[in-house]
């Protein structure tokens, strides 16, 4: 007997992330989902960012790790509320492993809250965990032909952080490429061309969180 | 996981015992690669009414819709714009597919 269903595969955590998301809304909260591949700067874009913007956005994080806790601990240390999530061998966070973490933050207290996927290109991009936008990360030393490789992460992206440039002297890799075929996928993606190392860059990127925190406020 | 869920849950529904197929609809650019689904799937079900089942999958091509020129096109090696006017504001009608879409029991 055949039975017809027609049921999106990923329903549940769509449901349990758009829970997620009208909580972060009712707050306040500017929510970021941020990817890239392991190594790529995430979490030391996260430290730049927190010592560029604490004093004057209450910031929260969230780790994603398959395994250890190294990276909270470096959040940690910035003195911000930062909470580690251990996937135990899984490639990508979920709405349900964001919800376990709210009873370690106090969102009354918070304007923005990165949460820092598993280092993977792949399937983070499929899974909402209840963000207002993903923002990725691409560091120039992983190669120019990422972006046509792993399309799906550049088109579910509202922001693209092209990081390492200070490496670019030492490489062959055409950052004219990167945006080229980044922006082929996703016309609207707004790309920022900086290095973590250096600081390079990052100040237009800091100008253009605050303002989105801004807004966010706004918006309520 | 998921996957597991809800076909059960539609056994459930009919009162089926076994599980013959399950027809999926997988999108082009969908972050699955069909082999890999397959063998987690035996790997799982083993054990279960569900073992043995075959997955049928049908990849959904990647199209797009042009909100200016009202077109419908296949979206080819990942340009996402509009084939006949140029315009990037274009939305992505299928090849995102995740789903499942039939399956058969007895």
């Amino acid at each position: 007997m055949k039975v017809s269903v027609v049921r999106n595969i990923l329903e549940a955590n769509d449901r349990i992330a758009q829970q997620n998301r009208d909580l972060f809304t009712e707050h306040g909260l500017l929510v970021i989902n941020l990817m890239s591949s392991p190594g790529a700067g995430k979490t030391s874009l996260l430290e730049k960012t927190i010592d560029a913007l604490k004093d004057d956005v209450d910031i929260g994080i969230i780790e994603g790790d398959i395994q250890s806790s190294q990276d909270a601990e470096r959040i940690a240390k910035k003195g911000v509320p930062a909470v580690q999530i251990n996937t135990g061998g899984a490639c990508h966070l979920d709405g349900n492993m964001i919800r376990d973490t709210f009873e370690e933050f106090d969102f009354e207290k918070m304007d923005l809250l990165i949460v820092e996927n598993v280092g993977n290109l792949v399937c983070p991009a499929e899974f909402k965990v209840g963000e207002d936008f993903k923002a990725m990360i691409l560091s120039v030393t992983e190669g120019d032909d990422k972006p046509s490789k792993y399309p799906l992460m550049f088109r579910e992206s509202k922001v693209l952080l092209i990081n390492k440039i200070d490496l670019l002297p030492y490489i062959d890799c055409s950052l004219d490429r990167i945006r080229e075929d980044s922006l082929k996928i996703n016309p609207e993606l707004r790309i920022f061309q900086v290095s973590c190392k250096t600081g390079e860059g990052l100040e237009e990127w800091y100008e253009w969180l605050r303002e989105r925190v801004k807004n966010r406020e706004v918006i309520l | 996981m998921s996957m597991i869920e809800i076909v059960r849950e539609e056994m459930r529904k009919c009162d089926a015992k076994t599980l013959r197929s399950v027809r999926l609809n997988i999108g082009q650019m969908a972050a699955i690669v069909p082999d890999s689904l397959s063998f987690c799937f035996e790997v799982i079900t083993k054990g279960t009414e569900m073992e043995g089942a075959r997955l049928m999958m049908d990849v959904i091509p990647l199209k797009g819709y042009c909100n200016t020129c009202e077109s419908e096109f296949e979206i080819k090696d990942y340009v996402f714009a509009c084939p006949s006017c140029g315009d990037t504001n274009i939305k992505t009608i299928s090849g995102q597919d995740l789903a499942i879409v039939e399956i058969e029991v007895d």
